[in-house]
């Protein structure tokens, strides 16, 4: 059986005629569901969403509605909502379709999420390398504003709302949302130390702020035309919806592709909508999840558990695209930005190239990853120039495991992660690339050009 | 410092739009650089005023940045991508390809109009290697095709 997408979000991107602008949106529908929705009390907006077990798509996978729920009732200062369209994670390009293609989808899903959650401002926060995604959004919502959409009395209902597009200075780090706040705040991008652990309870202006991402704020979109508990019927158990795939690399066919959460494998998508690896390529390792999720090694086993709970043993090609399905094989699912590597691409590259993205976005807050972004980006290096020792791969590991749950951002985490993963599961070629080294060996690069600069 | 009428107006129509003034520290300094091709001393005091912060506020804000530049920017400005998706790719070679077709070997060319730089992954890694001009995006620029779309450059057909 071939495998198909299933096209919520991308819905009409790509489809012949179809343009960014408001006209074309509206005579597909668009706009009908926030106009139905206001009328509804607040309440039971989060609760459709709270139903539909929409997770964040943004990378951490956290509930959406549960977050919501952070607000306190109690709150009496203003509410903010922020939408992260800060999309930097290496080998992530879902947001930019959407901003690019659909944007008054997004703007749609914001105003009712902002509804929802009775917000009295809106952002959107866009990386800063998307100027023309910024130019159009700030058109959408000006389109939007004429029509009522957005702004004063939105389509008549008393509640006002305006989205404000901020854009980002180019670091990775303003992804992480309290790094994002301090930027919306017009300071320097640290990352907050938790706890409070979320912007819910004391976010932008040390007010209750919520922050998603783009994609899955305008799921709620979506969500709120079906019905959360129809959402909730797509998908697997704990991870309803689809997914947008986007995949890089040593593919035939890069690309995004929209798929059932569950309803296809790592192989399908790969073989099948990716069209396989380059000619006279094999297949030799994916980073599921964006680039700081653990890699995966084609050859590798994994124990997991079919429907009926039976144990089953699969190889990387088996694993369906799934939160759980990714978490049962010792990765994640992360932001769905799935990165290839063929057998002609040398890992030891792989990681010094990864490693040096990390030493470069550190913020420097905190000394784990400040100093161990570093310090492991540059052992990295040496191995792949030639000047490698055989205790540096153990000294990779030990250092990674340092860096990993000491930091005040998750990018501690993110940058120790594909190192454990990479060491553990190609050490030998770490080993065998030192020793080529040691033993007086020339260093051609297996790919033409070296993957570090 | 000289700003354009329509950049002072911008930014006197941007700021209101914020809750708290400083939060337009951002997009205000975008403004500048796009107008003035960089962030002077000079721009930064005017910020500082602007926004009722210090100058070492916005200074601080200018260098955490890597967007924001404190040295004049060329008319074009050539950013290569350099992570894994483009790196695998070739970015690389299309990097130095650019780099020596510009004339950028030491920084910017002599005549001021080309500067080639590396940057982190730019969401575009379907269409690696990516590389930008300006706000233009320029997708599977190849190490094959490296040469002639400097060339283009440099004839402004691109
Ligand atoms: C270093 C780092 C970078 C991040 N970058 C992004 C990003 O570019 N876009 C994004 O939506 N979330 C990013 N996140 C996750 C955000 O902190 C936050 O969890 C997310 O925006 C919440 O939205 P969601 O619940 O809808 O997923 C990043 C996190 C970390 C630690
Ligand atoms: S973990 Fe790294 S990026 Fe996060 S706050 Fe600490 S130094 Fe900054
Ligand atoms: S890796 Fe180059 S654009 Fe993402």
């Amino acid at each position: 059986m071939s495998v198909q997408q299933r096209r919520i979000i991308l819905r009409h991107i790509d489809e012949p005629g179809y343009t960014a602008d408001i006209d074309c949106y509206m005579k597909h529908g668009g706009y009908a569901t926030l106009q139905a929705a206001i009328k509804r009390p607040a309440a039971d907006l989060v609760q459709e969403v709270v139903d539909s077990g929409l997770k964040g798509r943004g990378g951490a996978g956290f509930p959406c509605g549960v977050k919501w729920r952070f607000i306190s009732p109690k709150n009496t200062k203003p509410v903010y909502l922020i939408a992260n369209a800060d999309e930097s994670e290496p080998g992530t390009f879902k947001d930019r379709q959407i901003i690019h293609k659909d944007p008054h989808s997004a703007i749609e899903g914001i105003i009712l999420s902002a509804y929802a959650i009775q917000a009295k401002q809106a952002f959107i926060y866009i990386r800063g390398e998307f100027p023309m995604g910024a130019k159009i959004l700030m058109l959408a919502i000006e389109e939007a504003r004429a029509k009522g959409f957005v702004g004063e009395n939105i389509c008549g209902s008393g509640y006002s709302c305006d989205i404000v597009v901020h854009r980002g200075g180019g670091a990775y780090v303003c992804g992480e949302e309290t790094g994002l706040i301090e930027s919306l705040e017009g300071k320097r991008g640290y990352p907050r130390i938790k706890p409070p652990y979320f912007p819910a309870v004391l976010g932008l202006y040390q007010c209750p702020t919520i922050v998603n991402n783009i994609e899955t704020l305008t799921t709620v979109r979506y969500i709120l035309e079906m019905g959360g508990k129809e959402y909730a019927k797509i998908g697997v158990p704990n991870d309803a919806g689809t997914h947008i795939w986007g995949v890089s690399g040593m593919v035939q066919k890069p690309g995004y592709y929209e798929i059932e959460a569950g309803k296809a494998t790592v192989g399908q998508l790969l073989n099948e909508l990716c069209g396989g690896p380059l000619p006279g390529r094999k297949f030799k390792a994916i980073i599921p999840g964006g680039i700081s999720t653990k890699l995966l090694r084609f050859g590798e086993k994994f124990k997991i558990k079919d429907a009926d709970g039976n144990e089953k043993e699969i190889g990387v090609e088996d694993i369906p695209l799934s939160a759980p399905g990714l978490m049962a094989c010792g990765s994640s699912l992360g932001s769905a930005g799935m990165i290839v590597m063929d057998d002609s691409v040398d890992m030891t590259e792989v990681l010094a190239n990864t490693n040096a993205f990390f030493a470069h976005e550190s913020c420097g807050q905190c000394t784990p990853c400040r100093y161990g972004s570093l310090w492991i980006a540059k052992i990295s290096k040496r191995i792949c120039e030639g000047q490698g020792r055989l205790e540096d791969v153990d000294l990779l590991k030990s250092l990674a495991d340092q860096v990993e749950m000491r930091t005040v951002c998750a990018l501690g985490d993110a940058l120790a992660w594909p190192v454990q993963s990479s060491v553990n599961k190609f050490r030998d070629e770490h080993l065998a690339k030192i020793q080529a080294q040691l033993d007086g060996k020339s260093l051609e690069p297996k790919q033409p050009w070296s993957l570090v600069k | 410092m000289n700003l354009k009428p329509e950049t002072i107006n911008a930014i006197d129509a941007l700021i209101p739009r914020y809750p708290e003034k400083r939060s337009a520290m951002m997009m205000v300094l975008h403004a500048i650089q796009e107008d003035i091709g960089c962030i002077s001393d000079e721009a930064v005091r005017w910020v500082a005023e602007k926004l009722g912060v210090s100058d070492v506020e916005v200074l601080g804000v200018v260098t955490f940045y890597p967007m924001f530049r404190q040295k004049p920017l060329p008319q074009k400005h050539v950013k290569v991508c350099r992570t894994l998706s483009c790196a695998m790719r070739g970015s690389h070679a299309v990097h130095d390809t650019l780099k020596e077709k510009l004339g950028c070997q030491c920084g910017q060319s002599e005549d001021g109009e080309f500067e080639v730089e590396y940057v982190e992954c730019m969401a575009a890694c379907d269409g690696a290697p990516a590389v930008m001009v300006n706000d233009e995006l320029f997708e599977n620029i190849t190490p094959e095709t490296a040469e002639a779309f400097a060339e283009k450059l440099k004839h402004g057909e691109q």
